[in-house]
């Protein structure tokens, strides 16, 4: 049984593009067959983020329009297998893409993928509506900060009225909550939102907690998603909370500000 | 920053310098395809009406690879062309 799994916030720059990268991969790698879906029109960057810029030659309007069929569309990742990569159109905008296009892609992209991985834009127009649409699970990137926390509450307000499953009185999409840039010695200092803040304001179960971490900006210039560098924070936590999306219980790390060591807090700003 | 990674940041591996050879290389072809239209679609179609002349091809068995270079793309297109045994089904390579 395959799943339409969005990663949606309301907000831009809070973390989806990144989070679909990073997850996408991390199903693929524990043998799930995934595929990460760029639903950006207009403005694509998944490629950029995945790595796969230089291959793109099809994207989804395309697929829409009829140009080009799925297979010729998708781009098979390089580093991992099971993993593939569907790019949103750079040149056209939001007003190609139609329910009715993405819908028969989704359907066809569940005959053989066990994971489909929505990219959405931000805002709540068009295109992140239709990301959303079809969806069964609901990563919800929040955070710790006014801003986001509303707007994804705003975006769960959608999911529960907007979403096919709503529309058709079926069970309601799953949500979950994925906190990012979260900085524990700024919730310490009380600078930041509290992790159990933010999930009592938005009362929906915690995926997990991804920090704030330089290795997010070095993956992104190499083209890594950063659950493939080794020694990311970013990256382990990602890591967890894939394998917590599977089932499994994964304790919560990088809840509170890492204890500095005599040497480190000689060289501070070193590291 | 220890003494080896003060000389490899003096050489282009740097993250940062990987990001800018990157853009450079993407951006610079995104450029020419703003201004003229995606020539992509219509190429491949074009390509199998001409093939289809001569052999029947499947129009969903052609597959179109890309790699955007820094001086030169390569352009691949492989088309199967059916034959009448398995073993002797051949592709096609187009390379521009
Ligand atoms: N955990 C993190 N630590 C540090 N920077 C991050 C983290 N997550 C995302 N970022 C940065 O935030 C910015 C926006 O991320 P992106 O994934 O593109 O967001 P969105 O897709 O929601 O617009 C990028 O510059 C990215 O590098
Ligand atoms: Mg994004």
């Amino acid at each position: 049984m395959s799943e339409v799994i969005v990663v949606t916030s309301g907000k831009g720059g809070v973390g989806k593009t990144t989070t679909s990268a990073a997850f996408a991969t991390g199903l693929a790698m524990r043998g799930h067959k995934t595929v990460v879906v760029d639903f950006d029109v207009g403005l694509r960057n998944l490629d950029l983020i995945m790595g796969c810029e230089r291959r793109v030659v099809f994207d989804i309007i395309n697929v829409i329009q009829g140009e080009a069929n799925l297979k010729q569309a998708l781009i098979k990742d390089k580093r991992v297998e099971n993993l593939s990569i569907l790019p949103a159109s750079q040149t056209r905008d939001k007003d190609a893409l139609t329910k009715e296009g993405v819908e028969k892609i989704l359907n066809e992209l569940r005959e053989t993928f066990d994971y489909i991985v929505c990219d959405s834009p931000a805002g709540i127009e068009r295109g992140a509506h239709l990301a959303l649409y079809f969806a069964d699970k609901a990563i919800v990137v929040t955070n710790p900060e006014v801003s986001s926390v509303r707007d994804s509450d705003r975006i769960l307000g959608v999911l529960a009225s907007r979403s096919k499953r709503a529309e058709d009185g079926r069970p309601p999409v799953k949500e979950q909550l994925l906190l990012t840039r979260y900085d524990a010695a700024r919730v310490e200092r009380g600078e930041m939102l509290k992790v159990e803040d933010v999930q009592e304001i938005l009362a929906i179960p915690l995926l997990g907690i991804i920090p704030e971490s330089q290795s997010v900006l070095s993956a992104s210039n190499q083209g890594v998603p950063v659950i493939l560098e080794d020694n990311s924070t970013a990256g382990k936590a990602y890591a967890d909370a894939v394998s917590r999306f599977l089932g499994e219980d994964v304790p919560h790390r990088f809840v509170s500000p890492e204890k500095k060591g005599l040497f480190s807090r000689l060289f501070r700003g070193a590291a | 920053m220890s003494l080896l990674d003060f000389f490899r940041s003096k050489r282009s591996t740097t993250t940062a310098a990987v990001a800018r050879d990157r853009l450079q290389i993407v951006l610079a072809h995104e450029r020419i395809s703003r201004d003229g239209d995606d020539f992509l679609p219509r190429l491949q179609k074009e390509l199998l009406e001409v093939i289809s002349r001569y052999v029947a091809v499947d129009q969903n068995a052609a597959v179109v690879k890309l790699d955007r270079g820094d001086d030169v793309s390569t352009l691949e297109i492989e088309i199967e062309l059916p034959m009448p045994t398995a073993e002797q089904s051949r592709a096609t390579r187009v390379a521009l």
